[in-house]
């Protein structure tokens, strides 16, 4: 999949061979890799170089790094493994791939952890020299499974990669131990030539990478040559693959992750609203690399403040936006607990703030390195009180860009704080970004008051816009502006102490309707239903566009009717909203938690909603998800069939009585309640 | 800041004053630190768009809503840092924070030290009254041990905090103490960490009239004061009681500071005031002079240095990337590095 919503074409194109020179040269459509290691061998260094080779190489991609929370988990154990999946075709795809085509297994522990995940008859590369001893007993190996017959079913290659790799650096004058380390990148190297990859970038990279230790720069090119030519003239590898670049709407590219994408969204963010970016955050798991991005970008006047704690890290921003700039602060779900409090104050002082959640597994600690999108009813309810705050999510990893965009929009247009949910799967998953031009970005500018507002010359801090029912923004330094904010209920208007009944209720119901009023400015609702005929609408929110999105080709290709709706606003849901889910007959909603927007649906809308709910910290598989619906839409055909001439909402009517009385085969929601 | 040109008006003390009724306890001490402040802030000549008053939550936090500046009610125990992220990207502002003995050394202890760490530009006034007023009396983190209140009915079990000895343990470079009676003491405070660039943290002893009544009498009791105050001036051997009897002298052996009749150690033997002093462990030991009986109480500035400041740090690094590579470019870094052409007509970067 590529950023910009582009329609994708399904143009499966047939196998055919074609033969080279040296060694013949398969053309295939799509493939799906994946890199398995230990966590200290560098397959996600590994994953990211061969990630950029496809990219520059034009095939679409799509990437999924799967890494434990422990740094260093002991060497070749189970829980140390590594892997980084990429899946790439010569047309648009949505996912990373439900399963491995070729899996690369650099010890036992990787091979154990992920075959069960790779189809009867794929390949397998296996390193042949970590294929004794203690690594096998380590993981439960009581012979060696590259020697036993017992991977007979797959295509297994096994290759000493280690010794080939020290074989190749003998003359380098390095150590066993550092040249053992180049491994991966004669592995990386076996890959380019086996995909037929341009190799001149990661050559670049290596020597810059490693500029200040040039002999370590050159054993990796070494090893990274190695590896192709040792494809190129063994035996081993009879053929190799070629993928053509994939058909994409014409402009520049790059290949970027939800995390680089979102913190150029707010970079971009901060330069069309025409406010200074203040970034408050505490280092947390999946969220650290937008700090870690957002810091190098002092030049373009971005503060990036490492706060003491979660708390700090928001009220610094709440701080900073009190004084004029754009304030954000991001986090995982475990900080947006604590920030609770503080964001409750943004929404009684009415600043814009932008939280960004990139969630990740819990409750609790969880899994750190896992995706999930469980914290969508914190995002909505978790503060005291009636403390509506508006939620956007990206969709993709390229989306991340226009989501914070979006939630910016959102912020400084109706003052106030606004979550942006993004998860572990699009901050560190990676696809090919059509990139904007700046100068086509919209203006967000939204200018601060300079002039008192009241009728006797006094400034009115909550004297509120007609339209969008948003204060004014007066920050310190506008003369004769002096006034003063805080959590106490303020009356409405002059912004003073105010705890008189009627003035509390006013004011709950204003600031509720000034988020409602959000959903007036939104874009109508677009739904994906090709023919117009679906009877069935599947709507997600999130990173799960991808499967999803998938899996309803896989269903039109077989002549199935799909609709599709994926929502990027999540409070306030879009104003047509309503009537679009009563055109279907039935809505499923596929959620990575136990559903979480189908509770806010029902509630919404009483429409009853189909939940599909999974949280294994992974991504949805198409296939499953094909499935899935597919069961519901031969459910809801047959309905039809079996009942004569009733009309559809008297099945609906039956349907939601049936489902009130016992669970639905496919609603884990209701199973697991 | 800015300076208030020649032309402009002067301030007067109740141009900072607000419309607001003032909502505290008659009798409280809040009133007369309210009333030092606002008469102390026309002396900074600063204008007063250009001034944020940032409190937490407690009696002392509604402080903001009486003065006439831009002002920030915040939550409890987080008004450091709300203040940080204000004065780290608004260095040109002058930020204050107003906090109390329970929101800035119990719930909001980690943002004190932090802020006192970081050095930001703020001035931080802790008002301590030994109590919690606002939820009615509970005793504090800095009540004495064994305070008998309405959640320890048998007395309290633990230690509580000398303030300026945390202050100071948090590397911060300036370092007061006054009391709301002695109008003279605070306004001398204030002036002088108005010239402090960086944090300036001054611990107000605070009179509680209903919850704490009495907490600092051996301060103001004119048959005890003298003797228990040590008043700190910067260039003079530091004597206090009757006629100057007493001062503090440094035990040769262990550095220790303690009090001595001047009689018995002769005048050269009492060290001589020195906020600049470097190394903490001077301020500290005039810090731990007093015990929570307040027996021997410095007031005055302990310690006032220099030390880069958290905000002017961060601008400078800013001005550095912008000199260093130029005004930041959108579309350059978007484009990265590694970029290719689909179609023709489009240019790569």
């Amino acid at each position: 999949m590529w950023g910009h919503g582009y329609p994708y074409s399904s143009t499966y194109t047939a196998v055919e061979v074609a033969t080279l020179v040296t060694k013949p040269v398969l053309h295939i459509d799509r493939v799906v890799i994946r890199l398995a290691g230990d966590s200290g061998d560098g397959m996600q260094l590994t994953g990211d170089r061969f990630t950029a080779e496809t990219a520059s190489f034009g095939n679409d991609l799509s990437t999924l790094p799967n890494f434990p929370a422990e740094i260093r988990a002991p060497a070749g154990t189970l829980p140390g493994v590594s892997s980084f999946q990429l899946h790439f075709a010569d047309h648009d795809i949505m996912t990373p791939g439900d399963a491995p085509d070729v899996l690369v297994a650099m010890n036992p522990a990787a091979l154990r952890a992920n075959l069960g995940d790779l189809p009867r008859g794929k390949t397998i590369i296996a390193n042949a020299d970590e294929f004794a001893g203690r690594s096998l007993t380590k993981v439960g190996y009581t012979a060696n499974p590259l020697e036993d017959d017992s991977l007979a079913d797959y295509q297994l290659i096994s290759v000493p990669l280690t010794s080939l790799t020290l074989e190749a650096l003998k003359d380098s004058g390095l150590g066993k131990k550092d040249a053992e380390r180049a491994k991966n990148m004669f592995a990386l190297g076996l890959l380019s030539w086996m995909y037929n990859r341009p190799t001149e970038g990661t050559i670049a990279f290596l020597k810059k990478r490693f500029a200040g230790k040039p002999e370590i720069a050159e054993s990796n090119v070494t090893a990274f040559r190695a590896g192709y030519n040792y494809g190129d003239t063994t035996e081993a590898f009879a053929v190799s693959y070629e993928i053509k670049p994939a058909e994409m709407p014409p402009g520049v590219y790059r290949n970027i992750n939800g995390n680089l994408a979102l913190a150029y969204g707010l970079v971009a963010a901060a330069k069309c609203s025409g406010l200074p970016l203040f970034l408050g955050a505490y280092p947390i798991t999946p969220a650290s690399d937008i700090l870690h991005e957002l810091s190098k970008h002092k030049a373009f006047g971005v503060r990036t403040f490492q706060a003491e704690d979660e708390i700090a890290g928001v009220g610094a921003a709440l701080g900073a936006s009190f004084g004029g700039a754009l304030g954000v602060t991001t986090t995982s779900g475990p900080g947006v607990a604590l920030k609770g409090e503080t964001i409750g104050l943004a929404v009684s002082m009415e600043l814009p703030l932008v939280i960004v959640d990139v969630q990740r597994g819990g409750p609790s600690t969880g899994l750190p390195t896992k995706t999930e999108q469980a914290d969508l009813l914190m995002a909505m309810f978790g503060r005291n009180g009636e403390s509506p705050v508006p939620i956007v999510a990206p969709r993709s990893p390229s989306d991340c860009f226009d989501a914070a965009l979006e939630a910016v929009r959102i912020a400084t247009t109706f003052m106030t704080p606004v979550f942006l949910l993004s998860d572990g799967y699009l901050a560190n998953g990676s696809e090919p970004w059509l990139l904007p031009n700046s100068a086509d970005l919209s203006d967000l500018r939204r200018p601060f008051v300079t002039e008192p507002n009241g009728p006797d010359g006094e400034f009115l801090p909550y004297q509120r816009d007609q339209a969008t029912l948003a204060r004014p923004w007066a920050v310190p330094g506008t003369t004769g502006l002096q006034h003063r904010l805080g959590g106490l209920e303020k009356s409405d208007g002059a912004g003073e102490i105010n705890y008189e009944p009627a003035n509390h209720d006013y004011m709950v119901r204003t600031r509720q309707a000034k988020v409602d009023r959000i959903a007036d400015g939104l874009p109508p609702t677009e739904v994906d239903d090709p023919t117009g005929a679906a009877r069935v609408l599947v709507l997600g929110w999130g990173s799960t566009y991808g499967p999803i999105g998938a899996a309803c080709r896989r269903l039109r290709v077989d002549g199935l009717e799909i609709a599709q709706l994926h929502l990027r606003h999540l409070n306030p849901f879009p104003s047509d909203l309503g009537p679009v889910l009563k055109r279907y007959e039935r809505v499923v909603v596929p959620e990575m938690n136990l559903g979480q927007l189908a509770l806010l649906l029902r509630a919404e809308y009483l429409v009853d909603i189909v939940g599909y709910n999974q949280v294994r910290g992974l991504p949805f598989r198409a296939a499953e998800l094909a499935d899935v619906l597919h069961g519901v839409i031969t459910e809801v055909t047959n309905a039809t069939e079996g009942s004569g001439e009733a009309t559809a909402s008297e099945h609906r009517r039956e349907e939601r009585a049936r489902s009130g009385a016992s669970a639905e085969p496919t609603d884990m929601t209701e199973v697991l309640r | 800041m800015t300076e208030i040109e020649i032309g402009m008006p002067t301030l007067k003390p109740k141009d900072f004053k607000t419309d607001q009724e003032v909502r505290w306890c008659p009798g409280c001490g809040d009133y007369i630190i309210l009333n030092t402040v606002q008469s102390f802030l026309p002396e900074m000549k600063i204008r007063r768009e250009d001034i944020v008053f940032v409190s937490g939550i407690g009696c002392s936090s509604r402080f903001p809503y009486y003065v006439n500046t831009y002002g920030l009610h915040s939550i409890h125990g987080r008004a450091p840092a709300i203040a940080t992220g204000l004065a780290a990207s608004r260095p040109e502002l002058s930020v204050w924070v107003v906090t109390g003995d329970g929101d800035a050394l119990s719930i909001g202890g980690n943002h004190l030290i932090h802020a006192l760490r970081r050095n930001v530009n703020l001035t931080i006034l802790l008002f301590n009254n030994r109590i919690y007023g606002l939820t009615k009396g509970q005793y504090s983190p800095t009540s004495e041990l064994g305070k008998v209140t309405k959640s320890t009915p048998m007395g309290s079990l633990d230690a509580p905090f000398n303030p300026l000895s945390l202050a100071i343990g948090a590397e911060a470079t300036f370092v007061a103490r006054a009391m709301d009676s002695d109008r003279a003491g605070l306004l001398s405070v204030l002036r002088a960490a108005h010239e402090h660039k960086g944090a300036a943290f001054i611990e107000i002893y605070q009179n509680c009239n209903i919850y704490n009544d009495g907490a600092f009498e051996v301060l103001k009791d004119p048959g005890t004061r003298d003797e228990a105050i040590i008043p700190l001036v910067t260039g003079q051997p530091i004597r206090f009681g009757k006629d100057g009897h007493r001062g503090v002298v440094r035990d040769p052996n262990t550095g220790v500071l303690g009090v001595a009749e001047v009689s018995e150690v002769g005048n050269d033997a009492i060290v001589v005031h020195d906020p600049s002093t470097e190394d903490p462990s001077y301020a500290f030991g005039l810090s731990r002079l007093s015990g929570s009986d307040l027996g021997h109480t410095p007031f005055g500035v302990f310690r006032s240095v220099q030390r880069p400041t958290y905000d002017g740090q961060m601008s400078a690094q800013l001005d550095e990337a912008v000199a260093k590579s130029g005004a930041g470019d959108l579309d350059q870094l978007l484009h990265g590095s590694d970029t290719w052409v689909v179609g023709a007509g489009a240019d790569a970067s």
